[in-house]
């Protein structure tokens, strides 16, 4: 389930790799270092460095790195990534320690909260020009990645736009129509999915259920309040929030009717899941088709992308942050600038489908246009482009990852039925309640 | 007495010391002999000593200052609180769960594990074909990577498609949930555990019984002592002081189960990673560390529960040994 926070990228890695690649890129800056201080300036005068990248799966960035080095010929990119886990609790162990970051670190949104209550932490990107960027993006997205003092700590790259892809072929054996207009008409509400989810069942294959698991939908649920599991002034309102408590009360209900195929989401049983056909319908923001694209590669043209219920809505999205450990912040700077600005965002968008921040490009035909033939040729610039436009900007606290977590075992807990929901709800709240 | 085989190092010793006696006889050399043989041997350990007080005195006592305190991981020093953080962690339900589980998990991996090493040593204790051969297959899964065995072990005890599962429902037992509940997950963690350290285990009892000495199996066996009766009449008593040994390393282990746990939550999510399932069914004191300090970022509560760990780990060794020592010693 990724109840816990943001989401994770496709193809996380395995934990071997990285530590020996930070120790290799730590290597190499410092021999490129020591070369530029004995033999006197390099070409151009400036010194040769090697920025590092630390990102959590891959964002597609690597070709984007070597048209950077192309205008930047001192600079070489070195890219570590790791797990969505794993990076961001390393990220704390190195901002804690004030060594060991890279130059440039990614912040899901789900910590991007914990980032901006330290701004002397990171480079405040003001500095390098960051402020002539703020028209370009959604509103929201923008002030996500700025602390209270006014510094901007990091710069969004995308957005996940939710959307819903369900299994075309699954719906039209449960006897439900499969074009995605027609499907998208099924669930103006979430009332009204949980009654499809009814219908699904009673005609259903055997062994696929309507949803993979309650977690996703949750926060889709929760992604669509004006607010979440914290208010403003960043105190935690999960308790009191009546929309945190009906979005628990429709995904707990999926699980007593029986919808549920009782897996979270990134875990391997949740990719059997897929290659298995054990579920028709996912919570989908748009980097989750690069995932889906991955884990079920024979299910090519069965799936395909309808509305999410309830209008639209973010979950994910990440910010490129530089800590003020960094000891070539200028370069990481614009190396930020760079990643983020539009022409890059496209192209990512276009390589792997995380979708860009920046809505100027919503409207441009290369975007609004693209269509993605894994998903039966579903028109996905257009869907999260509606998605992300649509949404109420939602403030995310400094603990919304633990808040989240909490939450989220709770509801693995009424799924594996080891709990009522009455029961989870109130150990869930106690979790929240001890959340610092 | 099964040191006995070591006995001519004392001897070794005694000759060294003649050295310096005859260097006494040298002008000037007695009072730097004197220096020599005070401090030296303190010199050739220095580098244990230091390597100690850098690695495991500072982290101890830095830890206990930090536990004295409210100190986030990322906003740093947030002021002295005292015994504040022990006083909120003696009521915390979660740390006695955590508590519980480690015992739990401890008990149910570590004494099957060291009986059937003991067997498996009392069986290889022979003279036998390929001895390597078998002495290096015990060791097997101990070089292999704790995270290839949990993954390994945890698909075996998946829910829908674990090979372990498809076996009990295949014998019409039905599927189990392993992850969800409090004794199967402490049956699949305690597995994974006593599959990887069993032969370990094996190969030093093994060592130990090489150096008992076979007059007395010849004897016994004479004697008409079953095997089973020799295993426990001489072996055991014999092999005692190892016994104690891998009783109290096991135990140590038992209390730092951390991999095992937080991979096996994997397969429920991320947030039951570090919270051991998502009911902290199988949430073990390390793992509530790491959730309290990496998770949570509150570095002086995780400290004051490394501190308290550390005494529970301390108590788990006292009684392990006071119940060892009663075992009958030597032979009577």
């Amino acid at each position: 389930m990724r109840p816990t926070l943001g989401g994770r990228r496709a193809r996380p890695r395995t934990r071997g790799g990285t530590p020996a690649r930070a120790l290799s890129a730590t290597i190499t800056a410092g021999a490129l270092l020591l070369a530029g201080a004995c033999g006197g300036s390099a070409a151009a005068g400036k010194e040769n460095i090697t920025l590092s990248v630390g990102l959590f799966g891959d964002f597609g960035f690597e070709p984007l790195y070597r048209r950077f080095e192309q205008a930047h010929p001192n600079v070489r990119i070195k890219e570590r990534q790791a797990t969505y886990d794993d990076h961001h609790t390393n990220l704390a162990a190195h901002i804690a320690t004030g060594s060991g970051a890279a130059d440039v670190e990614a912040i899901e949104v789900g910590y991007i909260g914990t980032y901006t209550a330290q701004p002397q932490r990171f480079v405040d990107l003001r500095k390098y020009g960051a402020s002539t960027r703020q028209s370009e993006y959604l509103a929201w997205k923008w002030q996500q990645g700025v602390a209270a003092n006014g510094a901007v700590i990091g710069l969004g790259t995308d957005v996940g736009g939710l959307a819903l892809c369900y299994r075309r072929d699954l719906f039209a054996k449960a006897g439900l129509p499969a074009d995605r207009a027609k499907v998208s008409a099924l669930w103006p509400t979430w009332q009204a999915f949980l009654d499809t989810g009814r219908r699904f069942a009673a005609k259903a294959p055997s062994g696929a259920k309507f949803v993979d698991g309650p977690g996703e939908f949750f926060r889709a649920m929760v992604a669509q309040a004006p607010e979440g599991v914290y208010d403003r002034q960043d105190k935690v309102v999960a308790a009191t929030n009546p929309a945190v408590k009906q979005a628990w009360d429709l995904s707990t209900r999926m699980v007593a009717d029986g919808l549920s195929a009782k897996l979270t989401s990134f875990t391997p049983a949740w990719d059997t899941g897929f290659a298995k056909s054990s579920f028709a319908t996912v919570a989908c923001p748009a980097w989750m088709m690069a995932y889906i694209q991955e884990h079920s590669p024979g299910s090519s043209g069965r799936w395909d992308i309808a509305a999410i219920p309830g209008g639209g809505g973010s979950a994910g999205g990440t910010h490129l942050t530089v800590p003020t450990q960094s000891k070539h912040q200028k370069e990481a700077a614009e190396l930020v600038q760079f990643l983020s600005a539009a022409p890059q965002q496209e192209a990512v968008f276009k390589a792997i489908g995380n979708f860009p921040s920046l809505p100027a490009l919503y409207d441009k035909p290369e975007v609004r246009d693209h269509t993605n033939p894994f998903f039966n040729g579903a028109p996905v610039g257009k869907i999260y482009a509606d998605s992300a436009k649509s949404l109420d900007p939602q403030h995310l606290g400094p603990a919304e990852g633990q808040v989240r977590a909490a939450i989220g075992n709770g509801l693995t807990r009424v799924d594996q039925g080891r709990q009522s929901p009455d029961q989870a709800w109130k150990q869930a709240l106690d979790d929240v309640s001890k959340v610092k | 007495m099964a040191l006995r085989q070591t006995d001519p190092l004392p001897t070794a010793t005694a000759r060294r010391r003649t050295g310096p006696t005859r260097a006494r006889h040298r002008p000037g050399g007695s009072r730097w002999n004197r220096f020599d043989r005070a401090v030296s041997p303190y010199a050739y350990v220095s580098p244990f000593l230091v390597i100690f007080a850098v690695f495991g005195l500072f982290p101890l006592l830095y830890t206990a200052w930090v536990a004295l305190h409210d100190w986030s991981l990322l906003k740093g020093d947030q002021g002295f609180v005292g015994l504040d953080n022990f006083r909120t962690l003696l009521s915390d339900g979660n740390f006695w769960n955590a508590a519980f589980n480690t015992a739990s998990i401890g008990v149910l991996s570590a004494v099957p594990q060291l009986l059937l090493a003991l067997w498996l040593a009392h069986l290889l204790n022979r003279p036998l074909k390929a001895q390597t051969f078998y002495r290096i297959t015990l060791l097997l899964p101990n070089v292999t990577s704790v995270v290839a065995v949990v993954v390994i072990f945890s698909q075996l005890f998946g829910r829908d498609y674990g090979l372990i599962n498809m076996v009990l429902t295949h014998l019409g037992a039905g599927r189990v949930d392993w992850q969800a509940g409090t004794a199967s997950s402490h049956v699949a963690i305690a597995l994974m555990i006593i599959w990887r350290w069993t032969g370990y285990n094996a190969l030093i009892y093994l060592a130990a019984m090489q150096a008992v000495p076979r007059e007395l199996y010849e004897a016994a066996t004479i004697d008409g002592a079953s095997r089973l009766k020799q295993l426990r009449s001489i072996t055991v008593p014999m092999i005692k002081p190892t016994l104690l040994f891998t009783m109290i390393v096991s135990t140590i282990g038992s209390m730092q189960i951390m991999a095992e746990p937080m991979l096996f939550g994997a397969q429920v999510g991320p947030a039951a990673i570090a919270t051991g399932g998502a009911g902290r069914k199988f949430q073990t004191l390390s793992l509530y560390l790491y959730e309290l300090g990496f998770r949570n970022f509150d570095f002086g509560y995780a400290s004051a529960a490394a501190w308290l760990m550390l005494l529970l780990v301390m108590v788990a060794v006292g009684v392990n040994f006071l119940l060892a020592r009663r075992m009958k010693g030597g032979l009577s």
